[in-house]
């Protein structure tokens, strides 16, 4: 067909049009948005309706735009949501904190004081424990800070605690268990962070006569701060919805909004309570994270990845 | 020489689940128009939004009725059996079953024993989606406690009906504890794999008087040690009966009074738990809790002697695991001949003698002390339960729907909560 070629030939000598010149982006977006459509989008508004839906497991739960359910679970509620809700934050927080302090001198020595063969084995140490599962390890701090375990036998012998002393059951049991699983998540960013730090620049600022407490907090920290954001939006959303840790090795009073959710679904059978509850968490998360990025910035994750 | 039926040597061992799982359609037809539908319906908003509500079990199933004397008359003999167990629930001798053993040689039917009942609520979830879509759950026999779970599987109609004229040991053999229960009349649906007493145990080296009763669990002098379970029926059931009242009578009202007492021992408890109690207890973690007898009975064999179980004066809740067949069984014939075949004192005995929670065949205990030559578990009185025992056990509440099960948790779980 002879009579095409000049078609073919004209656009050559325009300039390509505007959606020609834009669409690339959103083409190459495309499956990166369908995962977030498929795996975040989808799920979010699914268990959105659920939450609106009204009914019982034997008769079916159907949607009645019943939006009371939130005002029924967070004011006016025998079972304490909000408690929950607030308890399950502040593990969050607390857990995110104690793993800063704790990870980040771990990933400081690791990246500047050890020789170079001596990395990969120790960064291997600190993915060791992810060799078994979780819950295990979670079940053996149980066992070792049980009454009877080396931990309180050893306290309680030196008389540094009480007869009564206990550890398993407290807030704290569980907040050392999150710390514990969470230590990795936190030390590995932070490590990445650290390690691209370009020696030259703290010899130019102690050249620049900084002594080693300025030159850590002006230029060291600064520069982690990326891998600190990173490894805060892991540990903190982990924790928050965790029902694992808290169900082993808490007791009485530290019932979590990942057990409430557990348990309203799998036991009670509240579909559309679970549903309003995980909602809610995930809200909450978002716009916590999203101030949370406003305040330090996004580019902080850009600049580790 | 054996005369067994031998099953091909020379054939390669392939696993009969596996080779169902191969060899059957795993999407019937209905279900891929059932997600085809909601596939099409995320085109349109209310299409999409009527796909979005949860079937209940009764509205898919509960008008289905089954003309049962034809189903077991249709029924043909299969030479297999899948049974869906709670784990270090049946004898275990080197990883094999005596039990099993025996019944395999005596019926030529080949058993897959699978510990995968971890609790009933978890097991519930997964076979539920299964029975609601009318297809097999790959098992004949699962086991699960009479609670919401059971008694919904039964308003639900997901159970097969027994047949009792092939199941003559039951009515030969079975213990009046479990025959007749209020849960399951007449045991329609069910027939008990094991009985289990939920009392208080209490560890002697921290606790020097004697434990008799329910008011115990609230003695001040325990603070941070006392254990309860995190089953809100086990919680109920134990506040009803210190009120002397019987969990299988009790209103709303009395659960409701019921709780005033265990929201004042909520201060002096450590924690509510589900079958880790026991790890607590023998830690020294609690000196005093709500415990299952069969977990006590094992302890005190297994360096904890010190550990001691109590019926409170109040009485104390018997509860059964049930042996039940879901619809859709592919051996449900398998799973009679099994449950008749466990019925006896000889096969029962083997099981218990291992298990040791309560057992349903009284006769089992002879079997035991003279043949198995075991007097501790023969003798025991958790074991085999005396008259007087049976006497102050007392069944859990069976709810008549939903609501009632909603009212009985919205009553109790913000204690364990």
């Amino acid at each position: 067909m002879t009579t095409d070629a000049p078609v073919l030939a004209k656009p050559a000598s325009r300039r390509p049009s505007w959606i020609r010149r834009h669409s690339p982006p959103y083409w190459l977006s495309l499956i990166g948005g369908g995962w977030m459509l498929a795996f975040f989008l989808i799920p979010l508004v699914s268990g959105l309706i659920v939450s609106l839906e009204t009914g019982n497991p034997l008769t079916g739960y159907h949607l009645t735009w019943n939006w009371a359910i939130y005002q029924q679970l967070f004011v006016h509620s025998d079972i304490p949501y909000t408690t929950f809700f607030l308890r399950s934050l502040y593990y969050g927080a607390a857990t995110t904190v104690l793993s800063i302090v704790i990870s980040y001198p771990m990933a400081y020595y690791i990246a500047f004081k050890v020789k170079e063969r001596w990395k990969s084995p120790l960064l291997f140490l600190v993915l060791l424990s992810f060799f078994v599962s979780f819950v295990i390890r979670t079940d053996m701090w149980a066992f070792i800070l049980s009454n009877q375990g080396i931990v309180i036998t050893a306290l309680r012998d030196l008389h540094l605690v009480g007869k009564n002393f206990h550890i398993l059951g407290t807030s704290n049991a569980v907040i050392g268990g999150d710390v514990y699983n969470n230590l990795a998540f936190m030390v590995l960013p932070i490590y990445v962070a650290l390690e691209r730090i370009d020696g030259r620049i703290l010899e130019a600022a102690r050249d620049l006569y900084s002594n080693g407490r300025q030159v850590f907090l002006r230029v060291v920290l600064p520069l982690s701060r990326a891998g600190i954001f990173a490894g805060v939006l892991l540990v903190f959303i982990t924790t928050v919805g965790d029902p694992v840790v808290s169900s082993l090795l808490g007791g009485v009073g530290t019932y979590t909004i990942g057990q409430a959710i557990q348990d309203s679904y799998l036991t009670n059978q509240q579909f559309n309570v679970a549903a309003a509850l995980s909602t809610a968490l995930m809200v909450v998360l978002g716009l916590i994270m999203f101030i949370y990025a406003k305040v330090f910035g996004t580019q902080n994750i850009e600049n580790l990845v | 020489m054996s005369t067994e039926p031998d099953p091909s040597p020379r054939a390669p061992q392939v696993d009969a689940a596996l080779l169902r799982g191969l060899t059957q359609r795993r999407f019937p037809r209905r279900a891929m128009l059932r997600s085809a539908g909601a596939g099409g319906g995320l085109l349109g908003m209310s299409s999409l939004l009527a796909a979005c509500g949860i079937a209940g079990s009764e509205s898919r199933e509960g008008s289905h009725k089954v003309d049962w004397a034809a189903y077991w008359r249709d029924q043909k003999r299969t030479g297999e059996l899948n049974f869906a167990n709670w784990p270090l629930y049946i004898d275990s001798e080197h990883g094999k079953s005596e039990s099993l053993a025996l019944f395999s040689k005596a019926s030529g039917i080949k058993v897959d024993y699978e510990a995968v009942i971890q609790n009933d609520a978890p097991f519930y979830a997964t076979i539920e989606p299964l029975l609601a879509a009318q297809e097999s759950t790959g098992y004949d026999i699962i086991v699960m406690t009479n609670g919401w779970y059971l008694t919904q599987l039964i308003n639900g109609n997901f159970l097969v009906e027994l047949d009792h004229s092939k199941l003559p040991n039951f009515a030969r053999y079975a213990s009046p504890l479990v025959k007749d229960p209020n849960y399951d009349p007449g045991n329609k649906f069910s027939v008990t794999w094991q009985t289990g007493f939920t009392g208080i145990a209490y560890n002697t080296k921290f606790i020097k008087r004697p434990i008799t009763s329910f008011n115990d669990l609230a003695d001040p002098a325990f603070k941070g040690h006392v254990g309860m379970m995190n089953d809100n029926t086990e919680i109920g059931s134990a506040a009803l009966l210190r009120m002397g009242i019987k969990p299988e009578n009790s209103t709303p009202e009395q659960w409701q009074e019921s709780t005033k007492w265990l929201e004042k021992q909520r201060e002096l408890v450590l924690g509510y738990y589900d079958q880790s109690y026991i790890q607590y207890l023998e830690n020294e973690d609690t000196w005093i809790t709500q415990a299952w007898s069969g977990d006590i009975f094992q302890a005190n064999l297994s360096g904890y002697p010190h550990l001691k179980y109590v019926v409170p004066k109040e009485g104390q809740i018997a509860w059964h695991d049930n042996m039940l067949i879901p619809r859709q069984a592919q051996n449900p014939l398998s799973a009679l001949d099994w449950m008749n075949f466990y019925y006896t004192p000889k096969i029962s005995g083997i099981v218990e003698d291992w298990v040791n929670y309560v057992c349903p065949v009284p006769m089992a205990q002879e079997y035991i002390s003279t043949v198995l030559k075991d007097p501790t578990v023969a003798n025991s009185s958790l074991v085999f339960p005396s008259a007087a025992i049976n006497q102050q056990s007392y069944e859990y509440y069976v709810y008549k729907d939903y609501d009632e099960y909603q009212t009985w948790n919205d009553i109790y779980n913000p204690i364990i909560e």
